[in-house]
């Protein structure tokens, strides 16, 4: 009941869409260039080994190695950011510059770098999606207020205890959102790397059934590809929920 | 009520980042007793925050010194228990998990912490609510896990910063009543900052106005009333006649 309230109307409309979608695409007949949602379906039916077993685990691969390093990165960099002051006004400047740097004009560049490896797509998925972790994690380790330090002082608390008794809580929020942003960013910079340089993967398949002007098969990955990322989200949606028990009374 | 457990000697006080302004606080001298309860009323503005931070150890004096149990100490953090103005609990944490907070910085186990504080969530009247959050509660609950929090930082000087000023009025004086009881339970020596007259005269043993800025003497008023004390007994001639001189004081600002 509480689903059907939650997600009813937008379920409603994502279908109304396809409807129109199918629809159109029947008319229109020029399946290289708008395939209708059932080709869709049943492409991904027809490619399930190749897609689900060989191009699936290099995509989300290269988003896990990709999202733990801006992970570790990010919420490392927050942290020194948030100890020292040295390290805040020489890195916070350029993390935030570095955002208008287009990542993807860069990407050949990393696949002349790293070659045909995992690595370059990986550096793109680190390029996209480092920015949200570290920003959140850091604004969210500077929310604690001065009261609450001065009380923790008051205590008898050391700078460790604040940090791990006030600042480490009190910023899980800001970093849930964070990486609730950045999971679903490591689809797009995963498929992107694999666009530019990669052998294998959901991105490289939809690109090489574009050359073969098979509508149906550049989006059967892409369907696939946003069901991860919405996967992830809900993963993170989770976790939060169990992390945060207490923002839920609220 | 004769061993002296706080000693103020020839404070004087300006904050570093504002050297042209007027000092806060000059040359003041204070002895407080063991077990008494003593308020601090003032306007707001006139001090009387900065001295707490002064004693609890947030803020050195400029000059002068500050001595717990006729000992010099430096470093009071941690010697003083401090209750702030808002409940101030960590939103995130539970109602023992809360009060536990200050034994968990002293070492304490977390197990242990939380045994300690079981014991003592029925006195506090917090008896069900142990495992809720602090959003559940009421604005006068909080308050008393924030009290009791206070009393488990194991000190025996408790300041409270004007912990009732923003509860209702019928909240305010159940919880005055029961801080009443609570100290005289536990003999703790109380140094309550507020700028209410009523609550004042109805808690305190002593009461210190701060009136001139910088403050260089405060005016010390004995409240005649025995304990136990009734909110009735406000309505005495005396004390009648006591609350119009301190709203006098007051009311009395000097010219600049």
């Amino acid at each position: 009941m509480n689903l059907v309230n939650k997600y009813g109307a937008s379920v409603c409309l994502m279908i109304c869409f396809l409807i129109v979608w199918e629809v159109g695409a029947r008319i229109l007949d020029m399946g290289f260039i708008l395939p209708a949602p059932t080709d869709v379906v049943v492409k991904i039916w027809l490619l399930k080994e190749s897609l689900f077993l060989e191009h699936l685990p290099a995509t989300f691969l290269i988003m896990i190695i990709g999202l733990s390093l801006s992970i570790v990165f990010g919420v490392g960099l927050a942290i020194c950011m948030s100890v020292s002051k040295t390290v805040e006004k020489t890195f916070y400047p350029l993390i935030i510059s570095s955002q208008t740097i287009p990542v993807i004009a860069l990407a050949p560049i990393f696949v002349l770098w790293f070659g045909y490896t995992i690595w370059s797509k990986v550096i793109v998925t680190v390029l996209i999606t480092f920015f949200p972790i570290t920003v959140n994690t850091y604004d969210g380790l500077n929310a604690t207020s001065k009261e609450y330090k001065d009380l923790l002082k008051t205590m008898g608390a050391s700078k460790k205890d604040i940090f791990l008794k006030l600042q480490v809580p009190g910023c899980a929020p800001y970093f849930l959102s964070g990486l609730k942003v950045a999971v679903t960013l490591s689809v797009i910079g995963a498929a992107i790397g694999e666009w530019i340089g990669a052998q294998s993967g959901l991105g490289y398949f939809s690109r090489r059934m574009m050359t073969q002007f098979d509508g149906a098969g550049v989006f059967a990955p892409i369907v696939i590809l946003s069901l991860v990322g919405i996967g992830l989200f809900i993963i993170v949606r989770i976790l939060e929920n169990n992390i945060l028990k207490w923002r839920k009374i609220d | 009520m004769t061993n002296t457990i706080l000693k103020l000697k020839d404070i004087s006080f300006h904050y570093d980042h504002n050297t042209v302004q007027k000092p806060i606080l000059k040359k003041l001298n204070l002895d407080l007793f063991e077990g008494e309860f003593i308020s601090f009323l003032g306007p707001s503005g006139s001090g009387k925050s900065t001295l707490f931070k002064l004693i609890t150890g947030l803020e050195q004096p400029t000059e002068g010194e500050i001595y717990l149990r006729n000992q010099l100490v430096i470093n009071r953090l941690g010697y003083v228990g401090y209750m702030p103005q808002q409940d101030l609990l960590l939103p995130w944490r539970t109602i023992v998990e809360n009060a536990a907070l200050p034994l968990e910085i002293k070492g304490m186990k977390k197990r242990e912490a939380y045994k300690k504080v079981v014991t003592l969530i029925e006195e506090f009247g917090l008896k069900g609510v142990e495992n809720c959050f602090p959003s559940e509660l009421s604005g006068g609950m909080r308050q008393r896990v924030s009290f009791l929090r206070t009393i488990l930082s194991g000190s025996n000087i408790l300041l409270l910063d004007e912990p009732f000023s923003a509860l209702d009025a019928i909240t305010k004086l159940s919880l005055q009543e029961w801080l009443l009881a609570q100290w005289q339970k536990r003999k703790e020596t109380i140094l309550f900052i507020t700028h209410d007259v009523n609550e004042a005269l109805f808690l305190s043993d002593r009461i210190f106005v701060f009136t001139e800025a910088p403050t260089s003497k405060l005016k010390e008023l004995h409240v005649p009333l025995t304990r136990p004390r009734h909110v009735r007994d406000l309505n005495h001639p005396d004390i009648l006649q006591l609350k119009d001189e301190l709203l006098d004081e007051l009311r009395v600002r000097p010219s600049l």
